[in-house]
């Protein structure tokens, strides 16, 4: 089978690649904005510094994914992030929910990106072209987040009593949140038989064998007998999100038309 | 590598029966421009002094991520975003740089952490104010980074080796940061009423503690003298702000900002210099000595961040050396 471009998409496929592109870039966007919270208050500046400089490549990584939907007829990157309101976004709710300890940071930290690490795999064989691309381009820096990520969960889950607890603490709190990425949508049997992209529940199923082995491996274990939390890719928000856009969007919204 | 204090040589009259004539080498090395590395022998005055400077610079880095990082929540567009984060990221990287340096003269981080969050060790006088709205991140990213790399320049051509190799390091970095800041500025300044007149509400606020960044007037400075003659500093505190005031208020005139009148400032001819109401330096004095406006919720801010971060220092160190929690016995 050939690869479609973006002349060729049927309605319906398009529509299906529009929210898709929308999950991926409202979840990249707010947990860049989350993670940049971080910055100039870390632990140490070394951590201090590393966070800071992946919150820039997720919000990197968001444009990618705003640009791809402005090929698709979407408004603007900018118009799309800082005029849409909550109910408009389709993030997951891990990446909504506040800064938290360190610990909460880390956690989501690792579950998001071996979540992302597993959908960019995916989507590198993607046969829309473009996205694709994207994602074969972003893997070099997904790489090191996810380094990053594996390192810090095997730093602190059993280094001293207290930094087990806390990282255990998290991850019981975030892991419904964290199968959230994965909610299904209606669009999910159009995009896995145009090739687009896996089923989220095959997705998520790889997912979970692999977290629950680099979990265990760090001294921590994964829960195994709680569900999912879903809304976000249907747009229902936990309140975080509201506070977090009102912050996000406020000096934009003072002159929308002008350039700041 | 940490060099501990106490193993450092007393190089004072007291201490070293050679101390005239080592200073001497020493004043003649630094005179032909020689660096000074960690190893050498230098008057322990010079690792004082050198310690003090260092360990404000480097703090005034730590403590002016804090007034611009309170504003990338709002930083309006991918842009000005990305550009915000960066930049902020890179002051914390010259902390980390600059506490390394003043670690090379004996004097570990974590103690200048805790005497800058006990509110022992200074940092720079335009951190101890508000950032209100964007503008003022715009003005400090422009007008503020432009007052420090002329400090910063002059300072990289010091004597002291690891400070000046970080310093033109810094540099280098914070010539992005006054690019960004002169493009916000630019953007302001040629944008809707509200953004012009955000810009110049900025300026306003700010033109006092922009003035008085280069430290007191030369009448009144007391550590300019010995630190120009062993070149830790080579240029003076007003020589400095003239060289700042001569390229930027030009290019302030150019974008239709003003300087607040009560300054009275006019370009003298005939020294081509610019000419204005003094500062008040007991007020500069009070405010570095933390009675600002933003003083408290500065130290506060960075003590509350150093306090929540003691778990994850201790749990590094513990897994630096190996340590690892026992798994109880029903998880295995």
């Amino acid at each position: 089978m050939s690869q479609q471009t973006i002349e060729q998409l049927k309605p319906q496929v398009k529509t299906a690649i529009v929210d898709l592109l929308y999950r991926l870039a409202d979840d990249h966007l707010i947990l860049g904005h989350r993670n940049s919270e971080w910055t100039g208050l870390g632990p140490i500046l070394e951590a201090d510094i590393a966070f800071s400089s992946m919150a820039q490549d997720k919000m990197g990584h968001a444009l990618a994914f705003y640009r791809l939907l402005q090929q698709l007829g979407e408004p603007d990157p900018d118009t799309n992030a800082f005029l849409r309101s909550g109910d408009q976004y389709r993030c997951c709710s891990l990446v909504c929910l506040e800064r938290g300890d360190w610990a909460q940071s880390v956690v989501r930290h690792f579950l998001f990106d071996e979540a992302t690490r597993i959908r960019f795999e995916a989507l590198e064989q993607s046969r829309y072209e473009p996205l694709a691309q994207v994602a074969r381009k972003l893997r070099g820096e997904l790489k090191y987040h996810t380094m990053h990520g594996q390192m810090n969960l095997d730093k602190l889950g059993d280094a001293t009593e207290e930094s087990h607890q806390r990282m255990q603490d998290a991850l019981d709190r975030l892991f419904p949140h964290a199968m959230g990425v994965f909610e299904p949508t209606e669009w999910d049997e159009t995009l896995a038989a145009e090739g687009i992209q896996p089923r989220e529940a095959e997705l998520c199923k790889t997912w979970r064998s692999q977290v629950a082995d680099m979990c265990a491996e760090s001294g921590l274990t994964m829960p195994d007998d709680v569900g999912p939390i879903y809304g976000g890719r249907a747009g229902k928000h936990p309140e975080d999100l509201k506070k977090l856009l009102d912050d996000m969007q406020k000096v934009y919204r003072l002159d929308p038309d002008s350039e700041w | 590598m940490v060099y501990p204090m106490q193993e450092m040589p007393l190089n004072d009259k007291q201490g070293d029966p050679g101390y005239e004539e080592n200073l001497a080498a020493f004043e003649a090395r630094v005179a032909r421009g020689d660096k000074v590395e960690p190893g050498d022998w230098m008057p322990n005055d010079y690792r004082q002094q050198l310690i003090r400077l260092i360990h404000v610079h480097a703090n005034s880095e730590i403590c002016g991520a804090l007034p611009e990082g309170g504003w990338i929540p709002h930083a309006p567009g991918f842009k000005r975003k990305l550009a915000l984060v960066s930049k902020v990221q890179d002051e914390v990287g010259h902390a980390q740089l600059l506490y390394r340096a003043a670690e090379t003269l004996g004097k570990p981080r974590e103690e200048m952490v805790e005497e800058l969050i006990s509110g022992k060790s200074k940092y720079s006088n335009v951190f101890h104010y508000h950032a209100e709205t964007w503008a003022d991140v715009a003005v400090i990213a422009w007008l503020i980074d432009a007052a420090a790399i002329v400090n910063q320049k002059m300072m990289a051509e010091g004597s002291y080796g690891p400070y000046s190799r970080a310093l033109k390091r810094i540099c280098y970095e914070e010539a992005f940061h006054l690019t960004h800041g002169y493009d916000m500025c630019i953007s302001l300044a040629t944008g809707s009423k509200l953004q012009r007149d955000m810009l110049q509400d900025a300026i306003n606020r700010w033109w006092k503690p922009i003035m008085m960044f280069h430290g007191p007037s030369d009448k009144e400075s007391k550590h300019t003298e010995v630190l120009m003659r062993w070149r830790i500093k080579l240029k003076s505190n007003d020589a400095q702000r003239q060289e700042f005031l001569k390229k930027y208020v030009p290019k302030m005139f150019n974008l239709g900002l003003t300087i607040p009148e009560e300054w009275e400032f006019r370009y003298d001819e005939a020294t081509k210099e610019w000419r204005y109401n003094e500062p008040d330096w007991d007020e500069f004095l009070n405010v570095v000595r933390g009675n600002g406006p933003a003083s408290a919720l500065r130290l506060r801010t960075r003590k509350l961040a150093h306090e929540e971060g003691a778990w994850v220092r201790e749990a590094l160190a513990a897994a630096a050396a190996g340590e690892h929690v026992p798994v109880p016995v029903e998880m295995n």
